[in-house]
């Protein structure tokens, strides 16, 4: 069984991610048993026939970088589990399909990256939301894997809001002014 | 200039250990170069034809004497002995080894410096005014709300894989000296008509392969929101900018596709849902963060100071030097010092070990410790007592940074080029020393005139040849390395694009070229106009003609003695 970093730990992870080919239409294809993540279009032509499994937490959804996740909004709170696909870890828009996820549709279940997940956008990744980071199979070894829990928190007090620190510095903590620091 | 208190330090520091595990993975083979790339450039390291570039931040052009003593220690230690002041205020090092940055990047955190977001498809170092804060022109000083720019964009987690680069400049005078119209968010500061503080924003501008100028997409947007809108304009970009082309990647390319009023609209549409959320400012935060500039208290002195006036009167080459190197000061009896970075025969913007010493003991003895780094590639003294203008040029001159040429045709403007980067067509720097050459009578010069003239090695445009009165672009034809000159550019209020005069040079036509151009201002100009006054009146056409044909005389000439 593939390992994925979950809340902070790397653990067993048993989710099959349903990617179709260029010529597959999701309408058509048979799902394998047991837990799948699959491509919003396919949710949404199948969603009547796959809510109960949606609401039984074994089918999640997964966006593309290219897609809206308003598209996802009146379905959130019946899904346990959302994937953002990152086809390139530079392609950043993920990063603000996460936030978009977190802050603006109130989703509160399980957001896991994946695709091309680097422990080097661990940080980022996290402070967007995502609290499952699948890195692509075979990328890291499993000490590789352990030695990157390292990485989910780079920098201790960010100066920004984001989806996991809804307040900016400057409202979480008291600055000092400079006149304080003198004295 | 703004003080870290221990959260700036932190973070910093967290930054140098996260940049040094990195590479010790990459070295050790664990990072794949293209995984590794990105990391580099958001740390300002760039892979160049001799060694590693490390580009320093030097946020919105501060600095203070203690860092440029840090960078004269890291030329000497890490590099060949200097250091290059680019057009995006920052400091670079052409020479360090990939295994020493992160130790650099160690000693540059122990004064509060950095090389963060320096490069890479991120939000860049927010540039500004480099006489912010003590400008006679000076409306609202942009530095505070600089440094609130940088933390928001310091780290920020959404925007760190962006399309492309992100550059944002910010403007508070009556000229606007930060070419604000050249960024891709240029910020205006404003008051309302109840004198509430608010940004005038311009979206799209850039040079570079599609040149564009800024659009304004808000009049005016309140101070407490500003975060927030922005915000808006970078989710916007980050969802909607095109990733399939390098070239086409800019956010100019996503304004112009969509237009101006659908790209405000989606901007204002994705603002309506952050307005007045948690990042909205508060009075307290900008406060404090105006609070930790240690700017010196300038109380106002006599106007003038007898003994200055005596040197004036006395020594013709202090008086050239005060006319064309020293600005005006919002506080009587203080002026603000350029020293020139564009001593003739020098690569321009270049500093030495040495002059970073020398700088940093003329801004502690009588600049407050404070110095800035201006776009046109030159070191500033903002605060200086008129009365020590004397001792300070004779100083300056010591040390080779008191070339009376601001402002004139030797003040180049020019990219490091082919001679260090892997981007460039072609060289720079002796185009520009060829240039200093040609024109090296100070009268010459001060006749000439008010004129800039920007060289960029490729289409990069690092060199902002667009916005040049003169422009020099480096091409590459059949792999050999020609110059292609535009005229009529101009930065600051009435910022413009110049235009090609026609087919491209050799490098050894260029001061022929320029001579030329000169020659036909010369013979047209009206009294008191500037070089760019006169290209507008009579266009291009003028300068066009004279210059092809004296360039068809110079070969027929040469034909004839070949003959």
């Amino acid at each position: 069984m593939p390992e994925i970093i979950k809340n902070g730990r790397v653990q067993q992870d048993d989710w099959q991610v349903v990617r179709l080919a260029e010529d597959e239409s999701g309408g058509a294809i048979a799902l394998p048993a047991g837990r799948v993540i699959v491509p919003l279009g396919l949710w949404l032509s199948r969603r009547e026939a796959l809510l109960a499994r949606a609401e039984a937490g074994v089918l999640g959804v997964w966006l593309a970088a290219g897609d809206d996740p308003a598209a996802l909004a009146p379905d959130l709170l019946r899904l346990q589990l959302v994937a953002v696909d990152f086809p390139k870890f530079a392609d950043g828009r993920g990063y603000s399909i996460a936030t978009l996820l977190r802050t603006r549709y109130g989703y509160a279940g399980e957001l896991r990256a994946i695709g091309e997940v680097l422990r080097n956008q661990f940080d980022y990744l996290g402070r967007c939301g995502f609290d499952a980071l699948q890195p692509a199979p075979g990328r890291y070894t499993p000490a590789q894997l352990q030695a990157a829990l390292a990485s989910l928190a780079t920098f201790g007090s960010p100066y920004q809001a984001s989806a996991t620190l809804p307040q900016p510095l400057f409202r979480r903590v008291t600055r000092p002014a400079a006149r304080q620091e003198a004295a | 200039m703004y003080k870290y208190d221990d959260y700036d330090q932190r973070l910093v520091d967290e930054r140098v250990a996260q940049f040094a595990d990195q590479t010790g993975r990459y070295l050790a083979g664990e990072l794949s170069e293209d995984e590794y790339r990105p990391l580099r450039l958001q740390n300002g390291v760039y892979i160049q034809r001799h060694a590693p570039m490390l580009r320093i931040a030097v946020p919105y052009g501060n600095l203070r004497a203690e860092q440029l003593r840090t960078l004269a220690y890291i030329a000497r230690t890490y590099d060949r002995g200097y250091g290059h002041v680019s057009t995006r205020q920052n400091i670079q090092f052409n020479w360090p080894r990939l295994e020493d940055v992160p130790e650099i990047l160690g000693l540059l955190a122990g004064v509060q410096m950095h090389a963060i977001q320096t490069s890479g498809n991120c939000i860049r170092n927010v540039t500004a005014d480099a006489f912010a804060g003590v400008a006679a022109d000076e409306r609202i000083d942009p530095r505070p709300w600089c440094e609130i720019l940088r933390q928001w964009s310091t780290f920020h987690p959404e925007f760190a894989y962006l399309p492309r680069k992100f550059k944002i400049a910010v403007n508070g005078a009556d000229e606007d000296r930060a070419v604000i119209r050249a960024h891709d968010i240029g910020l205006e500061l404003v008051r309302d008509a109840a004198g509430e503080i608010g940004f005038r924003v311009l979206v799209g501008g850039g040079l570079g392969r599609t040149p564009i100028i800024g659009e304004e997409i808000s009049a005016f947007v309140p101070w407490r929101q500003i975060l927030n809108y922005c915000e808006a304009i970078l989710r916007v970009y980050n969802l909607y900018g095109r990733r399939d082309n390098a070239y086409k990647a800019r956010i100019k390319i996503l304004v112009k596709a969509l237009g101006v009023a659908e790209f405000t609209r989606q901007v204002e549409a994705e603002f309506a849902h952050l307005k007045d959320g948690p990042s909205t400012l508060t009075e307290a935060e900008v406060a404090r963060v105006a609070g930790r500039f240690d700017d010196p208290v300038l109380a106002p002195l006599p106007p003038t100071d007898a003994a200055h006036e005596a040197h004036l009167a006395a020594d013709k080459a202090f008086a050239a030097w005060v006319r064309r190197n020293v600005r005006a000061h919002k506080v009587a009896g203080y002026a603000s010092v350029v020293l020139s970075l564009k001593k003739h025969g020098v690569a321009p913007g270049d500093v030495s070990a040495d002059q970073f010493e020398r700088v940093a003991e003329l801004a502690d003895d009588f600049a407050f410790g404070e110095i800035r780094s201006t776009h046109e590639q030159n070191l500033v003294l903002p605060s200086v007592r008129v009365a020590d203008l004397h001792t300070v040029w004779q100083r300056a001159r010591a040390a080779g940074l008191a070339t009376p040429n601001i402002g004139l045709l030797t003040d180049i403007i020019s990219c490091p080029g082919g001679d260090f980067c892997n981007l460039a067509n072609a060289k720079s720097i002796p185009i520009a020393n060829a240039i200093q050459a040609r024109f090296d009578d100070l009268d010459y010069l001060y006749d000439i005139g008010e004129i800039e003239l920007n060289i960029s090695g490729c289409m990069n445009a690092c060199g902002h040849h667009h916005v040049g009165h003169i422009g020099v672009l480096g091409v590459d034809k059949n792999g050999q390395e020609w110059y292609q000159v535009t005229i009529g550019g101009e930065q600051g209020n009435r910022t413009a694009l110049g235009k090609v005069i026609g087919p491209s040079f050799a490098a050894e036509e260029m001061p022929d070229v320029i001579t030329s151009l000169i020659n036909n201002y010369i013979d047209n100009r009206h009294d008191g106009e500037r070089f760019i006054d006169t290209v507008r009146r009579i266009g291009v056409e003028s300068f066009k003609t004279r210059v092809y044909a004296e360039r068809d005389a110079r070969q027929h000439a040469k034909e004839a003695i070949n003959a």
